[in-house]
């Protein structure tokens, strides 16, 4: 019976172990699970994504509405192709919506940003969103700011 | 004159107890294996002992030092107007440092004086040298599995440790501090890389097992057979085992982390 009690809890030791690790694993480092409610996709097309990763927080008006699914270059275009999951119950987003990718804070992490179009059709699973807007590089902004210095000078 | 043959002295008596305790180990783990049953079962009833016992205290230090690691983060971060990297700070400070570490002590302190102890009570009682009468091993029955728990507990207890501490650090930045559940994790998912810094954290919990055990084992083993020598041992037993870790610690952060 002791014996019996002993080998349990070490059982039991063992599977605390390995969800912990799993737990880190899968939500600590790694893209996690869980967090994918059900919804719709939206693409959208942009010049530049420096900085956006996947799992990256898609807002609207400041209110979390979905986050990034995938990103990769489209060849044909030029240009990269963000895969949003938009949350189901969000279905006020108008056609010529646009996005904008953005930063939160200065050193914060880099988020898409929708902006309200007029239209009354809204977005449907797989639309894209085509007035986009890319990231804003630091080091560039920075540059444009010098030079406009040097030249009025 | 004096001064500098105590010096030779403590030398000699420092490289002794290495090369003494270091012949231990080997023959605990050379020793001839018994059936394979009675060896795991041993080794079952040990990380009871020495793991599951020492759960509790990771898991209360763990809820309290992530709950910290946040409130003082928090602090620091909102000067820079940068709180979305609480969840960054915290996970890679518990990660790559303070899981291992903390847990570490913590084994020492809960689970390498409790063997000591042990061992040492066992010399004094005899029990040891009745058992090589009785023709059965020390060695291989006493020492082996108490070693092999302390390796497989440690980096299990770590990970439990952090796991806590990363979800408590969760609870207080999005309940108190009012930090968005989405970009902790997004924020944290970014930076943390599962070789780099989980399986780093894993082998320095493995390590700091290893030499946790194998203070405790030698100094219960070489423990003066009386009230005094045990006592004297088990506290021996903690302070090296917990110096060790942290020097320990800082090698292995140079070896890994370090360019």
């Amino acid at each position: 019976m002791r014996q019996n009690f002993i080998e349990v809890s070490v059982g039991l030791l063992m599977l605390a172990g390995i969800a912990a690790l799993a737990f880190l694993a899968l939500q600590v480092s790694a893209r996690g699970f869980g967090q994918n409610k059900d919804g719709y996709e939206v693409v959208a097309y942009f010049t530049n994504t420096s900085g956006l990763t996947d799992k990256a927080r898609v807002s609207f008006a400041g209110v979390n509405i979905g986050q990034v699914q995938s990103i990769e270059v489209v060849p044909d275009r030029m240009k990269a192709k963000v895969k949003m999951k938009i949350n189901k119950d969000v279905d006020y987003l108008s056609v010529d919506s646009s996005a904008v990718i953005q930063t939160a804070g200065v050193l914060g992490e880099k988020y898409v940003a929708l902006y309200p179009g007029s239209e009354d059709d809204v977005l449907e699973n797989g639309a894209e969103i085509h007035d986009t807007q890319s990231s804003m590089i630091f080091e560039d902004m920075i540059g444009k700011l010098v030079t406009n210095y040097a030249a009025k000078d | 004159m004096e001064q500098l043959a105590w010096l030779g002295r403590t030398g000699i008596a420092i490289t002794q107890s290495l090369g003494q305790s270091a012949l231990l180990l080997l023959m605990a783990l050379t020793a001839p294996p018994d059936r394979l049953s009675r060896e795991l079962r041993r080794l079952v009833t040990q990380i009871y002992f020495i793991g599951v016992n020492s759960v509790l205290i990771v898991m209360l230090s763990g809820l309290f030092i992530g709950m910290v690691l946040a409130l003082q983060g928090h602090t620091v971060l909102s000067r820079f107007g940068a709180v979305e990297a609480l969840g960054q700070l915290v996970s890679l400070t518990l990660l790559r440092e303070l899981g291992p570490v903390v847990a570490g002590l913590l084994f020492a302190g809960r689970a390498g004086s409790a063997i000591t102890a042990e061992l040492g009570f066992m010399k004094a009682t005899e029990q040891l040298s009745a058992l090589e009468m009785m023709g059965v091993d020390p060695l291989a029955h006493v020492l082996r599995p108490r070693f092999l728990a302390g390796l497989i507990s440690m980096p299990i207890l770590a990970q439990i440790f952090n796991a806590v501490a990363i979800l408590s650090a969760w609870l207080v930045s999005t309940e108190l501090l009012g930090i968005d559940g989405g970009s902790f994790w997004a924020n944290m998912n970014q930076v943390v890389d599962f070789r780099e810094d989980v399986v780093n954290g894993i082998i320095k919990a493995i390590v700091f097992g290893f030499v946790i055990t194998w203070v405790a084992l030698h100094q219960g083993y070489t423990a003066a057979p009386n009230t005094e020598g045990i006592n004297r041992s088990t506290t021996r037993s903690v302070v090296i085992a917990s110096l060790s870790v942290l020097a320990l610690d800082f090698v292995l952060t140079a070896l890994m982390f370090g360019e």
